[in-house]
């Protein structure tokens, strides 16, 4: 399937000088703090290379100062990108004009952000019917569409709240109504849970983990929380200094992480949650009996502790009828010993 | 960890104890080769004295007064302005005001006037402010001032509109451009600390004697407000949400209209208050030029030092910005109003303007009950006493005041050579703000000396410093029990609103009496306008403090000295010079009205100027000075308010 | 609900009030004002003094009653007044205390003002003391005495030296040049304005202080206390030729009209009345006394004088 966003070599420098930068290769090689040091520049995003498929949940991950939230916004143009491609649905979206790229936001794309954005001046209902408003959609089937998005996001009954009267949970609710309500074929979430108490929090990911099944839209999300990024993501992009450092599965970057890196930060993850007995299984050797149960390469590792710790044989992982491996308990035990 | 450049960790302690020892070096330098050179290169000027500049500007000024019949852009530039504006306020004077349309009364008498000003209030404010506004307005009428309070609020409802339209697109352009704001601030500084009295009568020659000359006078010095409060209201509209605006692909337009512009409502309506109560400010002073009003009643009060009288009409003058300031500021919360109340609102409107457009005792207020003979009586007792009794002590205050602080200050300043003040100042802009302080100081100063009134300018610098300190000193004594008592705050709070919008002029007098003409004299009115402003920073800063850092604080076993010196006071430092940078500013833009109460210096250059033809070119070089000493105070308040909070 | 009802309340109230009230009273319209006469709009600059303040009121009042005008009045101080000639928006300046600056400029340069006439009032500035003072020490009046005493009048802002209170801000002085070239050991402290030289000049004399100052008569003030001119060398036509070098007295000066070119070109009857108006000093000072000191409307003022004075009023009319 091709994929619905494609994004080569983008870069995104603040500061003087800006397109000199992009357009020097020794500049491009140099360290940010090197770059700064000569230029005066600010290299947000650095030759970043990624492809998001239809319907997937791709999420970004990165701390502070990564270059993350730079990059999401790059993708809609909210910050005006230095250089690169970024196609959307076939088109290079860099290329278009003020009235197309208008086009575009409002039909193809929406944003929610970690600080809600929402007008204080106006109730939920109009805040949610905003983006119709401005596509110039009439009045009544605004009022319409919105109470669609409002019952979709669970705030039936609070149409005529202003944000203000909300809990942060809710006014989040409010920004993703927002987004949804454009019918919009892309969403790009921007840290939108960082701001929330983590009970909320885990309500809220829920949420979109649920809104993601019944709409199918296809998702960037932008996290700084590991955790978050493993819960929700298909694939995962890790950020550092602007640039990708790997991107993954939640097990590959478990399991193979690709440098010290990626390392340190999914060292506290809790391996058999995410970890698949792919991961784990060996060979088998001579003298492994070959008559357990089975189990398939993708079953998430804390699901087979039971399984193979109570069978007195190895387990075998099998795809496809093929014999890839298999797993007996020193191996689990290696994984749940490491956590504790 | 990501690579961003870690924040330089200056060694706070010795970087302070080495900058302290410095300033006192160069105080000390000063001292010394003060007592060298004193009276050398003081470049002193007699008050009859002119400089060629000034004769200069003289010469410019009279071209253009003769030019005035013949030349095209007076006659159609700005008559065309005059006579918009002159309409436009003559159409509310007959509205409210004036007899008109060959009626003896105005369109719309009292009884209307209130109902309207009831309904209005009611409908952007609430009930309880509707009351006020009501009580407040017939509070005029039994004053005995009604047609003057009518005057006045016409001019000033004609000049913050005209305002408004010019300063709230300029603000919303200022908002969204970075390069508009920069090119827009020092404007804006100018128009707001340039005295009036330096414009008044070129004004006139341009719009000639009458409403549109004090319209503009009005608007020039309120119209500020509103651009810089509507600028900074667009630009606290917070990222997100323009963003999240522009990410559903709303035009430039569209975000203005519907995001920037209903967000910053609250804030601009912020602006429109301080802008009508920068308008009432002007009242008095518009009056020198032929403003119709109660300025007309104060300005004529004082010619035979008729306390009461002008205590009474500048009462008058409060209570309209009582009840306008309560309106607006209420105004800024949202509420909606039962559809019948405001229908019933509007019904009684309807026929209270309909009987005071008929029936003659609902257009003229009753004269036979009135509170402003019993006002004008107790005013001028009251005067009398302070007068008689007080003058003993006022008078040892007054002395130690000026020879401990007024006179040595002055010495320093005033008696040493140019250069070297000069020298002193631009070290030690350098010492609190750097290279950028340094050159902005020492532009000022070239200034100073071009206007060939530097001993004058040292002169008012030295009573506007004094002036600020008693402002600050009384700032934080105030300041910090408002700040520390709910009840103190709401006794002390009415107060200094009725100070800061009292004109000047009505208490000139019995000061006169307490402090006689002197220095010393304008720095009291100074203190008396300026303080209220500080006050107020100082208690809201006060306030703010965390109460978790306070009760720990409390919790320690501090006493409450303790807690207000080691724990509240510092927690309110950005606050403090705050005050201390607004207390400057509004000390200078008294430096005008000391001068008509034995300042001297700055001060009486500039009302000479206004007064005398020839020494019209003085007046303005005067003012600016005073524009530039604010520009380079305000500058140096900022940089040492920066180092400091950081 | 409470707050419905309350605003209720009110409102019913007001309304019952409004419609009770409404039914009765005298309607606008049922009393005609007076049309203006031929003589049309007379525009009258009203200085910041009483003394002019008497000028005007009896001449707007003559000019309302006698000659049907419409006397719109002006406040405005002498420069800004005297700028209105040319534009047409003042058509008389009613005393005026010899301003040579403006003369040169408005009626030899600009020409759009002329003089017309002595009102016949004599003005006199000069040094003034308050009368305990001229009575205890009677050699005070004599300027070269001043140094004798000008220890007595040290204030805070005169440091060393005696303080010579001057300054409102009007009225061109020579005093600097005075102190400096009788070599008086004084300081010239610049009061800023008429209110603060009548302030000093009042507690002076209350609480017997030590004031001396410049000053001018008529003045209203000069009623309620009868201040002492100090002898000046004696003023000589010329002497105050150089304004560095004057060492003498000011000079008497004649009080007179200014009008605007055009309106005295039209010679309408108003221009006759400001032509002719003429009065004495212990005339204007009776009107100044009656509004500053009796605290009357200027035209109650006026009316009260002209009626006493018929003959006079009648003076300025007759030739008309």
């Amino acid at each position: 399937m091709d994929p619905v966003i494609s994004v080569r070599d983008l870069w995104k420098v603040f500061g003087p000088n800006a397109s000199q930068v992009v357009a020097s290769d020794e500049l491009k090689s140099l360290s940010r703090q090197e770059l700064m040091d000569r230029t005066g520049a600010v290299a947000a995003v650095r030759g970043v290379d990624f492809d998001v498929a239809p319907g997937e949940m791709f999420v970004v991950m990165g701390l502070s100062g990564s270059g993350k939230s730079t990059l999401v916004r790059c993708l809609t143009r909210l910050v005006e990108p230095t250089a690169g491609t970024i196609m959307f649905e076939g088109e290079n979206i860099l290329e278009a004009d003020a009235k197309r790229l208008r086009d575009l936001r409002r039909n193809k794309f929406s944003m929610v952000f970690q600080h809600f954005g929402l007008l204080p001046h106006r109730t939920v209902a109009d805040n949610v019917g905003y983006g119709l408003e401005i596509r110039g959609v009439p009045r009544a089937k605004r009022g319409e569409r919105s109470q669609e998005v409002i019952d979709l996001v669970g705030l039936t009954g609070n149409e005529k709240s202003y944000p203000d009267q909300l809990s942060g949970g809710m006014q989040q609710r409010v920004g993703l109504a927002r987004a949804l309500a454009g019918d919009p074929d892309v969403l790009f979430f921007d840290e939108p849970f960082s701001a929330l108490d983590p009970l909320i929090r885990r309500d809220m990911q829920s949420e979109v983990i649920r809104l993601h099944r019944e709409v199918g839209k296809t998702m960037v999300f932008i996290t700084h929380d590991l955790s978050e990024a493993l819960k929700l993501g298909d694939r995962i992009l890790i950020m550092r200094d602007g640039q990708v450092v790997q991107v993954g599965t939640g097990d590959e970057l478990v399991g193979a992480p690709a440098d010290d890196y990626v390392r340190d930060f999914v060292k506290d993850v809790p391996r058999s949650n995410v970890l698949t007995l792919k991961w784990i299984m060996r060979p088998p050797r001579p003298d492994d009996e070959l008559d357990g149960p089975e189990l398939g390469p993708e079953t998430v590792v804390r699901e087979a502790v039971r399984s193979v710790l109570s069978a007195d044989k190895p387990v075998k992982v099998v795809q496809d009828g093929e014999l890839l491996g298999v797993v007996a308990d020193e191996e689990i035990l290696g994984v749940v010993a490491g956590e504790a | 960890m990501v690579a961003v450049p870690a924040p330089r960790q200056v060694p706070l302690f010795f970087d302070r104890y080495k900058r302290l020892v410095i300033v006192g070096g160069i105080v000390l330098a000063w001292l010394v080769l003060w007592l060298v050179f004193r009276n050398f290169g003081t470049l002193p000027l007699d008050a009859s004295e002119l400089t060629p500049l000034h004769r200069w500007v003289n010469s410019v000024n009279d071209a253009i007064g003769a030019s005035r019949n013949s030349n095209p852009v007076f006659l159609y530039f700005f008559n065309e302005i005059r006579l918009v504006i002159d309409e436009f306020v003559t159409f509310i004077q007959a509205l409210i005001a004036q007899p008109s349309f060959g009626r003896p009364v105005p369109m719309i008498g009292w009884l209307g006037v209130v109902g309207i000003a009831g309904f209005v209030s009611l409908a952007v404010a609430g009930w309880r402010v509707a009351l006020l506004a009501i009580a407040g307005f017939v509070f005029l009428g039994l004053q005995g001032l009604w047609q003057e309070s009518m005057d006045t609020l016409s001019l000033t409802l004609a000049a913050v509109v005209i305002s408004l339209l010019i300063g709230i697109p300029l603000g919303i352009w200022a908002g969204l451009s970075d390069r508009a704001n920069r090119v827009l601030t020092p404007v804006l500084d100018f128009m707001q600390t340039m005295p009036t009295f330096v414009y008044l009568a070129p004004l006139t020659l341009f719009f000639l004697i009458g409403p549109a000359s004090a319209t503009i006078a009005t608007l020039i010095y309120a119209a500020p407000p509103a651009i810089r409060i509507t600028a900074h209201a667009i630009r606290s509209v917070p990222r997100t949400t323009v963003e999240a605006s522009e990410s559903l692909g709303a035009t430039r337009q569209q975000t203005l209209v519907k995001v920037l512009l209903p967000s910053s409502r609250k804030t601009i309506v912020l602006g429109i208050n301080q802008t009508i109560m920068a308008a009432l400010s002007m009242v008095t002073i518009a009056a020198l030029i032929d403003a119709p009003g109660l300025g007309k009643t104060v300005v004529k009060a004082l010619q035979t030092l008729d306390v009461g009288t002008a205590f009474n009409a500048g009462l008058a003058i409060v209570v309209l910005a009582i009840v306008l300031d309560r309106v607006t500021t209420a105004a800024t919360e949202r509420r909606s109003l039962p559809r019948w109340a405001l229908f019933s609102g509007l019904g009684v409107t309807g026929v209270s303007v309909y009987f005071s457009y008929t029936y003659l005792w609902a257009a003229e207020f009753p004269t036979d009950v009135e509170i402003g003979s019993s006002i004008r009586q107790g005013a001028t007792a009251v005067t009398e006493w302070v007068q008689d009794s007080l003058p003993v002590i006022t008078g040892g205050f007054k002395d130690f005041v000026t020879f401990a602080l007024i006179n040595p200050l002055q010495a320093l300043l005033a008696e040493s050579p140019w250069f070297l003040v000069a020298l002193v100042i631009v070290a030690l802009s350098f010492m609190i703000g750097g290279l950028k302080s340094a050159v902005v100081s020492a532009v000022c100063l070239g200034l100073l000396v071009a206007t060939g009134l530097w001993q004058d300018s040292m002169i008012t610098l030295a009573s506007t410093l004094v002036a600020t300190i008693m402002v600050m000193v009384l700032g934080v004594v105030v300041g910090v029990w408002m700040g520390r008592s709910r009840r103190a705050d709401r006794a002390i709070r009415p107060i200094l609103d009725a100070a800061q919008v009292m004109p000047a002029f009505v208490y000139l007098v019995p000061f006169l009496a307490l402090f006689a003409a002197s220095r010393f004299t304008a720095i009291i009115a100074a203190v008396v306008f300026a303080a209220p402003v500080a006050i107020k920073i100082i208690a809201d800063g006060v306030r703010a403090v965390s109460p978790a850092t306070v009760e720990a604080s409390t919790a320690l076993g501090s006493s409450s000295w303790q807690t207000i010196v080691k724990v509240q006071l510092p927690m309110a430092r950005g606050a403090l010079t705050l005050a201390a940078n607004q207390g400057l500013i509004y000390v200078l833009s008294m430096v005008v009205v000391g001068g008509l109460v034995g300042a001297g210096a700055l001060g009486y250059d500039v009302v000479a100027g206004f007064s005398q033809g020839q020494l019209y070119g003085k007046g303005l070089a005067a003012g600016v000075a005073i524009v530039v000493l604010g520009v380079m105070l305000d500058r140096l308040t900022q940089a040492a308010a920066k180092r400091w909070t950081n | 609900m409470a707050r419905h009802n309350v605003l209720g309340t009110v409102s019913a109230g007001l309304v019952a009030l409004v419609v009770l009230a409404g039914c009765g009273g005298a309607k606008v319209g049922d009393t005609s004002s007076g049309a203006a006469g031929d003589c049309g709009t007379f525009n009258l600059a009203i200085n910041p003094w009483v003394g002019y303040e008497a000028n005007a009121a009896v001449l707007a009042y003559v000019a309302e009653k006698e000659l049907k005008c419409k006397v719109t009045k002006k406040e405005l101080k002498e420069e800004v007044a005297w700028q209105g000639f040319g534009t047409g928006e003042v058509d008389a300046v009613v005393e005026n205390w010899g301003h040579d600056d403006l003369r040169k400029k408005y009626i030899d340069e600009q020409k759009t003002a002329v003089s017309a006439g002595s009102t016949g009032v004599k003005g006199q500035i000069g040094w003034y003391v308050p009368p305990w003072l001229a009575k205890e020490h009677p050699d005070i009046l004599d300027w070269n005495n001043l140094n004798k005493y000008a220890d007595q009048f040290k204030t805070s802002e005169s440091g060393d030296k005696g303080q010579l209170l001057d300054g409102d801000p009007s009225f061109v002085t020579n005093d600097e040049a005075l102190v400096k070239n009788l070599n008086l050991n004084y300081k010239v402290v610049y009061g800023g304005s008429e209110t603060a030289l009548i302030q000093a000049f009042r507690q002076a004399e209350k609480d017997k202080k030590w004031v001396i100052g410049y000053f001018y008569s008529p003045q209203w003030l000069l009623n309620e206390i009868k201040l002492a001119k100090v002898k000046l060398p004696e003023y000589k036509a010329g002497c105050d030729a150089d304004a560095e070098k004057v060492a003498c007295d000011y000079p008497d000066y004649d009080l007179d009209k200014i009008v605007s070119k055009k309106f005295a070109d039209a010679n309408g009857p108003a221009f006759q009345l400001v032509k002719n108006f003429k009065w004495t000093n212990e005339d204007q000072n009776t009107v100044a006394k009656y509004i500053a000191e009796d605290k009357m409307k200027p035209e109650d003022a006026a009316k009260k004088w002209a009626e006493a004075n018929a003959d006079k009023v009648k003076a300025w009319l007759a030739k008309a």
